[in-house]
């Protein structure tokens, strides 16, 4: 493979780019397979990079029905954190840390992994309470965690509303300095690159039809391009996870729904982290274009159709006026929606299901997009040890029945319901 | 926008109800003994179709009474509402 570096580059620039290597390959699927993983996001080409990579396991296909990155990791708003209370997620998203540290020179892609913080705002004692806990139990994990109080919040973000009339105003906030953001499209790129590099057959538009499961046990799948066997099944295709959970008979802890975002007309440098409201439901960020990169609410509706509606976004940037009045003079660039599977208890699934041979990985919410590596890095050990890593020994599908939910906000189940 | 035919108020704008998930689900019967797995099923388990789908909303904004609503999950086409007393074929 060629190695993308600054000299390939000056090297290309003299045959004006014609020449490039294609990034990766695009195969007719083979009849089999030792492990095929179903959907082609940041998730299920991160699995085959690791299986690959990790665990010396080549002969896999990722198959695909759009194409790759298609989906939620060419959709989210790009947001990488650790900030978890619960030693489960805590830990899970750390070691995830720790692996976007170093992902470009892994990949050899520039992921342009920008640690430039994420601060939660609190607008009443009670929530500097609350993250002063959620900020205690993160140092115990060995995350960076700083609790401000509101003039280290101004220093920092002098262009939120702080004067009086305020409904809400800001009593402080709560910092992970090492969180950040990343070009999503390029994580998804770079896992296939490298995957595809180390003999991972990446299938596109190809369509899951059908699973071959035989006494309990999957001997294969069937696509819009043929049936293919295959000893392993990995299923990463989030908001679809319950369509296919339909054709293995399985229901599942999960609710598809759809959730918005959207970006501001590019304006000069102004915002240097991520800023979450903490009296609504908003985020925002600025991208290295100059992009305002905002999100917040579900529709709130079961729903696979990857748009929302117009009042959910309104009501979104209402709680944005709120925190950041400079924001009504913004023009709106676009908006989009992308399909969450929202799991009852706003936590993942990484986890064996009782059809041997069959994973699944799911239940992502809207957070799918930070735990890419380690989602991918965790799926796969499950995969090829036939066990779940540490890291995800608790994300397990029995949790719900078994009452060890990791009801991170601490809402109950349906955390997603406003 | 959705607009939703409420049985009571007639045809309103979205942002006068509020969601309230999968009206097929069924509370297992009270005072029988209820096994781990159904009550499981009845809290945590759900279809989440696409396509079809039957559906609690409450009329947060207007009358506040819950309604059954017939709705498509891909194209948000809206088929049927009726009274959440009424079966919607």
């Amino acid at each position: 493979m060629q190695k993308y570096s600054v000299f390939s580059l000056i090297k290309n620039a003299f045959s004006n780019h014609q020449n490039w290597e294609v990034a990766w390959k695009d195969p007719t699927p083979k009849s089999e397979y030792d492990v095929v993983i179903i959907g082609g996001g940041g998730h299920g080409l991160a699995t085959a990079y690791y299986l690959a990579k990790e665990h010396n396991i080549r002969n896999v296909a990722i198959i695909e029905k759009g194409w790759i990155g298609g989906g939620n990791v060419g959709r989210n708003t790009t947001i990488i954190r650790s900030n978890f209370m619960y030693d489960a997620n805590a830990r899970f998203n750390e070691f995830g840390m720790d692996l976007w540290r170093n992902l470009s020179q892994e990949l050899n892609f520039n992921v342009m992994f920008s640690p430039r913080g994420i601060i939660n705002l609190a607008h009443s004692d009670a929530q500097m309470n609350a993250y002063a806990r959620r900020g205690n139990s993160m140092r115990l994990n060995g995350i960076d965690a700083k609790l401000l109080d509101r003039d280290e919040v101004k220093k920092l973000i002098p262009m939120a509303d702080f004067s009086d009339e305020v409904r809400f105003p800001i009593f402080g906030g709560l910092m992970q300095p090492s969180a950040g953001t990343a070009r999503h499209d390029a994580v998804a790129w770079g896992y296939a690159r490298q995957a595809d590099d180390m003999g991972v057959d990446i299938i596109q538009h190809c369509e899951v039809t059908g699973f071959d499961v035989v006494n309990g046990k999957i001997k294969g799948i069937r696509t819009s391009r043929g049936d293919i066997k295959a000893k392993k099944v990995g299923l990463c295709v989030a908001g679809s996870t319950n369509i296919l959970a339909e054709k293995l008979n399985m229901t599942l802890p999960i609710e598809t729904h759809v959730l918005q975002a959207c970006v501001s007309e590019p304006v000069k440098p102004l915002l240097d982290g991520v800023v979450t409201f903490g009296a609504g439901h908003f985020y925002i960020s600025q991208s290295d274009k100059g992009e305002m990169v905002m999100g917040g609410d579900l529709d709130g509706y079961n729903s696979y159709a990857q748009r929302g509606n117009l009042p959910t976004i309104q009501h979104v940037l209402t709680g944005g006026l709120a925190l950041f009045p400079f924001l009504s003079r913004l023009k709106m660039l676009r908006t989009w929606g992308g399909i969450m599977d929202m799991s009852m208890d706003g936590s993942p699934i990484i986890d064996k299901t009782h059809i041997e041979g069959l994973y699944l990985n799911c239940g992502w919410c809207y957070g799918g997009f930070k735990s890419t590596p380690v989602s991918g890095w965790t799926f796969a050990h499950t995969i090829a040890q036939d066990q779940v890593h540490e890291l995800n020994s608790e994300l397990r599908l029995n949790r719900f029945s078994t009452g060890h939910l990791l009801d991170e906000k601490g809402l109950g189940t349906k955390t997603w319901i406003g | 926008m959705l607009y939703i035919k409420c049985p009571y108020c007639g045809l309103r704008a979205q942002k006068e109800f509020s969601y309230g998930g999968d009206a097929t689900v069924k509370r297992p019967n009270i005072n029988e003994e209820v096994s781990s797995e159904d009550w499981d099923n009845f809290v945590y388990m759900r279809k989440s179709p696409r396509g079809k789908h039957t559906e609690l909303w409450q009329h947060i904004a207007g009358c506040r009474q819950w309604i059954k609503v017939q709705r498509d999950t891909a194209t948000h086409e809206i088929f049927q509402t009726a009274k959440v007393t009424e079966e919607i074929r």
